[in-house]
């Protein structure tokens, strides 16, 4: 991996890395210059990571959240591109820990996965990075259950917040297996997020997100990720669903492609989770700049 | 099974298995029912993703109902007998035991409709997913005899089928790939990853996230979240339940000293030991050597279980090797893995070209062409004849399917 060249962070017009890191530790200290009026606190008695205590405040003071994924090491400078999409108006950014089996990707992701694992990305290396990295705002980090399971998961979950990293998504680990990992991310002050689909009941949804922290994340349509070209109905739905039953900032990931459909999903949902359409920008051989404008756009969609 | 078998259970039996001091203590209560959330030790569970969860559930809930409703097994049984040809016999080999000094029995699971022990399973999984009102299956496949069990059960209840295979596999079991395509079911070829089993289950389960509204995963074997391990091997314990009984006729009331069968995922295996695992009977499992998950080996989590896997420093999961599609899988059902660490059943490995030979001894000697997976158990057997097996042993070796799909491959191999 080569060290990110800061001469391409080009995009946007919110500055430099520097103000996006003094942004975010004010933020986490719950002073923010986003944290206008509306003063939500979180029910008491949770404790409450940094990822969880940003998007409320920017959800709170009425910002819709954009949240693009990159998978690590799937580009020379992927940082690069972290950055660039932060300075186009991402809310946080998930940072995809590439697995030799992801089961919940669709062709796009597979294939960042496969060239990264090739580029010789490794778990450790890509949070080493990241703790190098000064992004700016939230980083939440996706990857697999055995990455997690081999490294032990008080190891993982230390090194992730050793590293910087707020929150934590493991796609393949449901709420009856995720007890002990949550635990210790909790411990370690990082964010368990956990998944609804449309799929899941009422009930279970409530245990859900009595369990989550960070963020909710609505799967936006049965199925694994990838591009779309409609939004399914059922984006919007699990989104209503998840709000009637917490006040956890809801984020839709799973099929949102375009800056349309991120718009028409927030209608419901607080954010959107936007993975492959970006991935594939990067695939495709564009660089931060191609990923900075598909997170500017929908940032201006949602604005 | 009758309870006047087992052991009373012994004073003294700690949690540490390691320390165990007789067979009886590892055999007590073995292979029931999973622990809490489908736990065999500390291998099991149900790791899918949240969208599947649900699904699991609906399955776990028909199957219990099913599993204690006896017209779903009449239902069941009056299948695999009338049209799968069940009960399969139990041959004496005369000729290779003089050759070996060994007793050989084989179950021959070879001699059900479609070739191999894959019907079984598949019966009751079809079954199940008319009770659920599912009328479309996905299935896996590596040799390509789920495949085929998988569409064959599909035209018999008249239900839509897709078969994920990878382009290894359809390539060297290119006769499999048409003949699910008779059968009606659409085969298609997975390119990622090793193209390989491994790669078609990821693929089948990805299917099934988008699909589990109206379609079933007929899973192949004793792997994936639970219920798929307990309930394949519970659909599978046919082979195990029939050849203790026909093995108490031949051998005047006793069991075989030895139960051998080949292990990719493991249903096969596991069908068998579920019948013996409460008599004296040594359990052996035989992977390919280039596939060896409880040789080699790691605790880890993929598709939707905790079980021993193949897998590098960091979690990535290594890629099986094996001549035979069927064992060309990194890891091994979670239930064996417990039966391994329990002492209860151990687990060898066999090499391709010892695997070739046993497939041409069968052949010469008993005018029996087996699978490339089953002649793994037989060439365990014919090696260790004399060594870890003592002369005038008895041992029973489940003949899990016909070779017939794999003449082609053979050919080419011994040119
Ligand atoms: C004939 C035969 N035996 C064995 C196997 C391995 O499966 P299992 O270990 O589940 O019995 C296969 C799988 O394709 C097979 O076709």
């Amino acid at each position: 991996m080569t060290e990110p060249r800061a001469a391409q962070r080009s995009t946007g017009s919110t500055g430099t890395g520097e103000q996006g890191a003094g942004d975010i530790t004010q933020e986490m200290r719950g002073v923010g210059p986003t944290a206008m009026g509306r003063g939500h606190v979180p029910p008491a008695g949770r404790s409450v990571g940094p990822l969880e205590r940003v998007l409320r405040l920017r959800r709170d003071a009425g910002r819709k959240l954009v949240v693009p994924y990159v998978t690590a090491g799937v580009v020379d400078g992927w940082l690069d591109v972290v950055r660039a999409v932060v300075a186009a108006g991402a809310d946080a950014v998930e940072v995809g820990l590439p697995f030799s089996d992801p089961i919940m990707d669709g062709p796009t992701i597979q294939q960042a996965s496969l060239v990264a694992l090739q580029r010789g990305m490794t778990p450790a290396m890509g949070v080493a990075e990241l703790a190098r990295a000064d992004v700016g705002v939230p980083i939440v980090v996706m990857t697999y259950y055995n990455l997690v399971f081999r490294s032990g998961e008080r190891r993982f979950a230390r090194t992730l917040a050793a590293s910087g990293v707020a929150g934590a998504i493991v796609p393949d680990l449901p709420l009856e297996e995720s007890e002990g990992w949550r635990a210790e991310a909790g411990a370690a002050g990082v964010d368990d997020v956990l998944l609804v689909a449309p799929s899941t009941p009422d009930d279970r949804i409530r245990r859900i997100c009595e369990a989550c922290r960070g963020f909710v994340y609505g799967v936006g349509v049965m199925g694994v990720t990838g591009e779309r070209a409609q939004l399914a109905d059922s984006a919007r739905q699990v989104a209503r669903r998840v709000r009637a039953v917490t006040d956890l900032p809801v984020c839709v990931g799973v099929g949102i492609t375009t800056p349309e459909q991120a718009a028409d999903v927030c209608q419901d949902a607080d954010g959107v989770v936007v993975g492959s359409a970006l991935v594939r920008r990067l695939l495709d051989g564009g660089g931060p700049d191609a990923a900075a404008e598909l997170v500017a756009g929908i940032r201006e969609a949602l604005d | 099974m009758s309870d006047t078998r087992r052991t009373p259970p012994t004073l003294g039996v700690g949690p540490d298995v390691s320390t165990r001091t007789s067979n009886a203590d590892a055999r007590a209560g073995v292979m029931g029912e999973p622990g809490v959330g489908g736990r065999f030790g500390r291998f099991g569970g149900r790791y899918v993703p949240e969208s599947l969860v649900p699904a699991c559930v609906e399955l776990e809930s028909a199957f219990r109902l099913a599993w204690s409703d006896p017209s779903f097994h009449a239902e069941l049984d009056g299948i695999l007998h009338s049209y799968g040809g069940r009960p399969t016999p139990v041959t004496e080999c005369a000729r290779l035991s003089a050759q070996i000094g060994v007793r050989l029995l084989l179950k021959r699971e070879d001699l059900t409709h479609t070739g191999s022990h894959k019907l079984n399973n598949v019966v009751g999984q079809a079954l199940l997913a008319r009770r659920m009102g599912k009328q479309r299956l996905v299935a896996e496949t590596g040799a390509g005899q789920h495949g085929v069990a998988s569409a064959t059960a599909a035209a018999l209840f008249g239900m839509t089928c897709t078969v994920y295979m990878g382009e290894v596999d359809v390539e060297r079991q290119a006769l499999n790939v048409f003949r699910m395509e008779l059968l009606g079911a659409e085969v298609r070829p997975v390119g990622s990853g090793s193209r390989t089993l491994k790669d078609a289950v990821n693929e089948a389960l990805r299917d099934w996230v988008a699909t589990v509204a109206d379609t079933h995963y007929c899973l192949g074997s004793v792997m994936g979240p639970h219920p798929y391990p307990w309930m394949v091997r519970e659909l599978q314990r046919v082979v195990g339940d029939e050849a203790r009984e026909q093995c108490r006729v031949l051998l005047d009331g006793k069991d075989p000293d030895i139960v051998v069968a080949c292990v990719g995922g493991g249903s096969n295996a596991a069908g068998t030991f579920a019948g013996f695992a409460d008599t004296d009977a040594e359990l052996v499992g035989v992977e390919a050597a280039g596939g060896s998950a409880v040789g080699n080996g790691i605790p880890g989590v993929l598709h939707g279980m905790a079980s021993l896997l193949l897998q590098d420093e960091a979690g990535q999961i290594l890629e099986a090797e094996s001549i035979s599609a069927g064992l060309d899988y990194p890891g091994i059902g979670p239930e064996h893995a417990y039966l391994a660490d329990i002492g209860r059943a151990r687990y060898e490995h066999a090499g391709d070209d010892e695997v070739l030979a046993a497939f041409q001894l069968l052949a010469r000697t008993e005018g029996i062409i087996p699978a490339f997976e089953s002649a793994h158990a037989l060439a365990w057997v014919v090696r260790e004849a004399g060594r870890a097996i003592p002369h005038g042993s008895t041992v029973l070796v489940t003949l899990s399917g016909r070779g017939d799909k794999d003449v082609a491959q053979a050919r080419e191999l011994l040119r």
